[in-house]
Order: C-alpha cells, then sequence, then structure tokens
C-alpha cells in the first residue's frame, strides 16, 4: 500500500459521478472537460464572459428542498418552538411541577393565576406539568436517536464494509430482535431495569433502537463500497477508515438523517406508552404519558387527558413531517409517491 | 413448493430454541423470581433459601433453562411461583379474548384499509385521496393509549348524559352473558374500533403505495393498449399483484398483535394477554412472564412463516432464492 495521497483523494470527490461532487447549475456536469478545472479555486465560476454560476454542493440543493417544502418546514418551525419551551421550561413555566395548591383542586382551564391547562386532583398547575413533561420527552427522544443512530451506523459500517462473520452476526441478532414481541420485552426490561429512571429507561431504548439504523446503514455500505470512487479511492491508497469516513458515509447520510429523525418520534411515542402502562418513567419527574393517566382517574376533568396527549400528537406529526421532508430533500431517488 | 413450505419450516426451528434460550436468559438475568417474595416479612431467610433450592435458583442459568423447558413441554408451562396456581388454563383463557378482539379488528381494517387504498391510488391527488392521506398521518401519530382514552371518556360521557348505553367501557362482559353475545360485543366495541382506526392507517397507506407501484409498470399499459377495460385493467392486472405485499404485512401485523394490544387492552380493562401481561409484569410474577413471552414468540415465528408460505404461493419468483 502507498501512503495516501490526498490531493488525489480530493481530486476524486471533484469527479463528476462521485455523489458530493459539486453539482452546476441545477444539472450535474457530464463529461467534464474544461468547465471541470473550477472546484479547487472558489465557490462560484466563471465559465462564460460576465455569466457567473454558484457552485453548489449536494447539501446546499437538498437545503433549497428541503426549505420550498412547505408543510415540513412549518412543521419543523412548530417543533423548535415546542422543544425550546421544553427546553426553558424553568424560565416559561408560571409555577413548579410539584407546587401543590389544595384550594385549587380540578380547576379548568382559565387565564387566571396562569393556570391555562387548569389544575390536576391535588391542585398542581397543569401547563407548568406540561411543559416539564415536554422536557422529559424531548430529552428522551432526542438522547436515543443520537446514541442509537451513533452506534448503528458504526455496527452498521464495519458489518456491510468488512463483511464475514460479523455480518453475519449483526443480522443474525437483528433478525432476532425482529421475533420478539418489541413492547413486552421493552416493557419486561423497564419494569425490572429501569427503576422508573430518565436515563436508564433511555439506555434500554437504544438497545431496542439501534438495529434499524444498523439494517440501514450496513445495506447502504453494501451497495456503495461497490462503487466506482471507491475503488479509485483505494487504488489511490486510501485506507480503509478513510474510505469509510470520507467517501462512504457522507453519501449515505440522506437514509441515516431521515431514519435518526423518524426515531425520535417513535421513541417519544415508546417512552409515553411505558410511562403509560406505569412502567417508564415515574413520578415526581413529569412525563407526559404519565400526566394522561391522570385524566384516566379522574375522567369528568377532560382538560387532564386532552393536553398533554395533544402536545404529544403535535410533536410526533410534526416530527414525521420534518423526517418525510428530509426524505424528500435528501434523497430523491427514495421519495414514496406521497 | 413442498420443498419450500418444508425448508422454511425447518429453519425456524432453531429460530424458536434460541429465542426461548433469549427470553429465559434475558428475565433471569434481570429478575429473580423471589424478589417479591425477599420484599415480604413473612418470608424467612430459612424459607427463602428452600425456594431456591426447589426451583433449581441457586444453580447456573443453562441447568434452569433445562429444568423451565421441562416444565414447559411436559407440565404445559408449570405454575406460577408467587401463587402456585398452574399457568397454561390463564393463558389459555385471555388467549381465546384476544383472539377474538384481534381477528375482528384486524380483518375490518384490512377490508377498509385495502378499499380505501385501492380508490385513493386510482383516484390520485384528489379529494378523497388527500383527505385519507392526511388521516393517516394522524393515525401514524396517534399515541394508542391517548385515543383509547379519549373513546372512553367520550362514552362514559354519553352514558352519564343521556343515559344511552351504547358500548360499556371497561371490562370484558357482564355476568351471564357468552362469547358471542350482544354484551360481549357492546364490550368489544371500543377496543375494536380503537385498534381499528390504529391499523387502518397502516394498511390503507400500503395498499395505495402499492397499487401506485404496479399501476405504472409496463403490462398494465399493454393491457390498456390491448384495449382491456378499464376495471378489468385494475382487478385482473393491477389488484393482484397489489395485494401480495398487503396480505404479508397483515399477516405479520397479525402475528405480533396476536401478543395483545397491551395498551389497548389495559385501557379498557379487557380480560386479554396485553391486560394479563400487565399484571404479570407489575407482580413481578416471572414464569408467568416468561411463558407469556414464549407464547408471543410462538405466535410471531409462526405468522413469520405462514406469511412466507403465502408470499412464496402468491409469487412464484420467492420459491427459488
Amino acid at each position: 500500500m502507498t501512503e495516501p495521497n490526498p490531493t488525489l483523494d480530493r481530486a476524486l470527490e471533484q469527479t463528476p459521478g462521485h455523489p458530493t461532487a459539486p453539482v452546476v447549475g441545477g444539472e450535474e456536469v457530464i463529461g467534464g472537460g474544461d468547465r471541470m478545472i473550477l472546484a479547487d479555486t472558489a465557490d462560484s465560476l466563471v465559465y462564460e464572459h460576465g455569466l457567473e454560476i454558484k457552485a453548489r454542493s449536494q447539501w446546499a440543493y437538498a437545503r433549497r428542498r428541503f426549505i420550498r417544502h412547505r408543510l415540513a418546514m412549518v412543521s419543523l418551525v412548530i417543533v423548535t418552538f415546542i422543544f425550546l419551551v421544553g427546553a426553558f421550561a424553568p424560565h416559561i413555566a408560571p409555577y413548579r411541577y410539584d407546587q401543590i395548591d389544595l384550594n385549587n383542586i380540578l380547576h379548568p382551564p382559565t387565564t387566571q393565576g396562569h393556570h391555562y391547562f387548569g389544575t390536576d386532583s391535588i391542585g398542581r398547575d397543569y401547563f407548568s406539568r406540561v411543559i416539564y413533561g415536554i422536557r422529559t420527552s424531548e430529552t428522551v427522544g432526542l438522547f436515543v436517536a443520537f446514541l442509537s443512530t451513533a452506534i448503528g451506523l458504526v455496527v452498521g459500517a464495519i458489518a456491510g464494509y468488512y463483511g464475514g462473520w460479523i455480518d453475519n452476526l449483526l443480522m443474525r441478532i437483528t433478525d432476532l430482535v425482529l421475533t420478539l414481541p418489541a413492547l413486552a420485552i421493552l416493557l419486561t426490561a423497564s419494569a425490572l431495569l429501569g427503576g422508573g429512571d430518565k436515563w436508564r429507561i433511555s439506555l434500554i431504548l437504544v438497545f431496542f433502537f439501534w438495529t434499524t439504523v444498523a439494517r440501514i446503514a450496513r445495506g447502504q455500505f453494501l451497495s456503495l463500497r461497490e462503487k466506482e470512487y471507491v475503488e479509485a479511492a483505494k487504488a489511490a491508497g486510501s485506507g480503509d477508515t478513510r474510505i469509510m469516513f470520507r467517501h462512504i458515509i457522507p453519501n449515505m447520510m440522506g437514509p441515516i438523517v431521515v431514519t435518526g429523525t423518524l426515531a425520535v418520534a417513535s421513541a417519544i411515542l415508546v417512552e409515553a406508552a411505558l410511562a403509560f402502562l406505569g412502567l417508564g418513567i415515574k413520578p415526581p419527574t413529569p412525563a407526559l404519558g404519565a400526566l394522561v393517566v391522570e385524566g384516566q382517574t379522574n375522567p369528568q376533568a377532560w382538560w387532564l387527558t386532552v393536553f398533554p396527549g395533544l402536545t404529544l400528537l403535535i410533536i410526533v406529526l410534526c416530527v414525521n413531517f420534518v423526517g418525510d421532508g428530509l426524505r424528500d430533500a435528501l434523497d430523491p431517488q427514495q421519495r414514496v409517491r406521497a | 413448493m413442498l420443498t419450500f413450505i418444508v425448508r422454511r419450516v425447518l429453519y425456524s426451528i432453531p429460530v424458536l430454541i434460541v429465542s426461548s434460550f433469549l427470553i429465559f436468559t434475558f428475565v433471569s438475568l434481570a429478575g429473580s423470581p423471589l424478589a417479591k417474595l425477599r420484599a415480604n416479612p413473612q418470608f424467612s431467610q430459612v424459607t427463602l433459601h428452600h425456594l431456591e433450592h426447589q426451583y433449581h435458583l441457586d444453580k447456573p442459568i443453562p441447568v434452569r433453562y433445562a429444568y423451565w423447558v421441562e416444565d414447559v413441554t411436559l407440565h404445559k408451562f408449570g405454575s406460577s411461583l408467587l401463587t402456585q396456581q398452574p399457568i397454561w388454563p390463564d393463558l389459555k383463557r385471555v388467549m381465546a379474548h384476544t383472539a377474538q378482539l384481534i381477528i375482528t379488528s384486524e380483518l375490518l381494517a384490512l377490508i377498509l384499509g385495502c378499499i380505501v387504498g385501492i380508490y385513493s391510488a386510482i383516484r390520485q391527488y384528489s379529494a378523497f385521496d388527500y383527505t385519507f392521506t392526511s388521516l393517516s398521518f394522524l393515525g401514524f401519530a396517534m399515541p394508542t393509549f391517548w385515543l383509547a382514552l379519549l373513546l372512553q371518556i367520550l362514552f362514559v360521557d354519553i352514558y352519564l348524559k343521556w343515559n344511552v348505553r351504547i358500548f360499556y367501557t371497561s371490562g370484558l362482559n357482564n355476568p351471564g352473558h357468552g362469547a358471542w353475545s350482544i354484551d360481549r360485543l357492546q364490550h368489544l366495541g371500543l377496543p375494536i374500533i380503537t385498534l381499528l382506526i390504529i391499523s387502518f392507517a397502516l394498511y390503507s397507506r400500503y395498499m395505495r403505495a402499492s397499487m401506485l407501484d404496479v399501476i405504472n409498470m409496463d403490462y398494465v399499459r399493454t393491457a390498456r393498449a390491448k384495449g382491456v377495460p378499464e376495471g378489468k385493467v385494475i382487478r385482473r392486472h393491477v389488484l393482484r399483484n397489489a395485494l401480495i405485499p398487503v396480505v404479508t404485512v397483515a399477516t405479520l401485523n397479525f402475528g405480533a398483535l396476536l401478543s395483545g394490544a397491551i395498551i389497548t387492552e389495559t385501557v379498557f380493562s379487557l380480560d386479554g394477554m396485553g391486560y394479563y401481561f400487565i399484571n404479570k409484569l407489575n407482580n413481578l410474577d416471572l414464569y408467568a412472564i416468561m411463558a407469556w413471552l414464549l407464547v408471543t414468540a410462538v405466535c410471531v415465528i409462526v405468522f413469520n412463516l405462514i406469511a412466507d408460505i403465502v408470499y412464496g404461493y402468491l409469487d412464484p419468483r420467492i420459491r427459488y432464492d
């Protein structure tokens, strides 16, 4: 093996056909020729006198496609807003989530005293409790999505790139995970090991979520490792790590980002279901799923059921729309005709 | 076809053995069957030691697994350590209830989902299509427990306000009514509707996507070009091929749901598999939980097998890989 040659490597990336190659004016330049000298020099190129065209990367195109996707953009704004409210919960909530006020039991929603979502059976302000519940949900959702994507990406990369026994083992493990009743196993795990703690529950969720990403990453690696530009990089003397991280992973980020985004939504939903069944995050930590239970014990107080559930529904719906928008933007070939 | 079936059946046997071992190892490592008794001051250390010995809990896991397999195969899952009751009669009862619930709701969801999916695909981008597309997005994002709870609250309110009993909101049936009585149906109504909404969202989307995949195929264009009437094109050429993936997904989903709609059954206190499981989990009755997990794993594996065979039957290309 010769030493890796960074200049050659970089030149390879700019080759037409390499998916991270810059794209000019919306169409990929085919045939190369004199227009292709551009890439190293600047962001913009002049190939005809007075006419300047900005060279955009694939990511810039994806960003443009995403911004034009109206539903996804609106959803992104809404979900960012909700998550920010959750993140700044201690500054926004008018009350502490565990502040009891026995003079104000089961009060319907009102602007008086800032009880926008009413109060529960021991007079705690429900608006504050829902906001803190969002905080819990978003922590769990983002943590689970990030960690399980990272683990799945690494495992899937190793299995897909090297193949052999690692690949076999991974596929058998994920096959087995699929034959087990997921929710039941999750419930058992969180009942016996979770102890109602936010981080332990998150780790249990990660343990079940990483396999999805791993399978997708493996599939991508299997097809991308046969591409000409990987062969060319090998011929240029690039090592395995360099090929994986510089040539393959950037070209498969589309599906991974989409799966990761959708994982946020499903982690939030699963966590809420666990909390609802009393086997997930336990009080005093407020969780949206556990808040809904208070609605079940007080069926005449509709606000106890409606607000936390509606918040959950809106978060999940918006995250799903963002995920769909990202799929359309990053991975136009994979677009489901919807 | 026969070799295909035999091969698939043989393949699922090691899967079953490995997953039963996994279930046992996982539950045994995660908790002790005696945990509940240890917390109870009535049981002395001596009694606990005695129980530990009697149930082979002092032995290594592979040995305990062998004892468990013996219990499962020869003694119909044995009996629970905590209650000393045999496990199988309870499990059989709740399975029957769950089967009744799941079969009804899944069949309804499949029929409705297919009709809506087909129509949405034929009239793509019509108002009908957009309405049901939005509704199915809502269905995907809907937390099941919240939907169930809203329905429950709604029908409790209807009963309290107008004194009309359309559906009961909890329980399986009133005493003295059988499995196919109107009373049972009134109890199953809300759980069926809950599951129906969730599964309908899935099936209608799936059917639509599958129809659209097929409708643009060359052979469909050929059929139209040679003058086959549109209705016949849809029925003969599109539908028959589009149904293949939907039938497969429905079979898989069915197997997974037989483990009980855990959440729905819990909300409506319906004496089915899911409700049983949650009760046992809250009591930390580990032998009952392991039996439940094993039965469920068997259901999933059997329905995976059926899905494979159905797929192989509908699409002959699959048989020769």
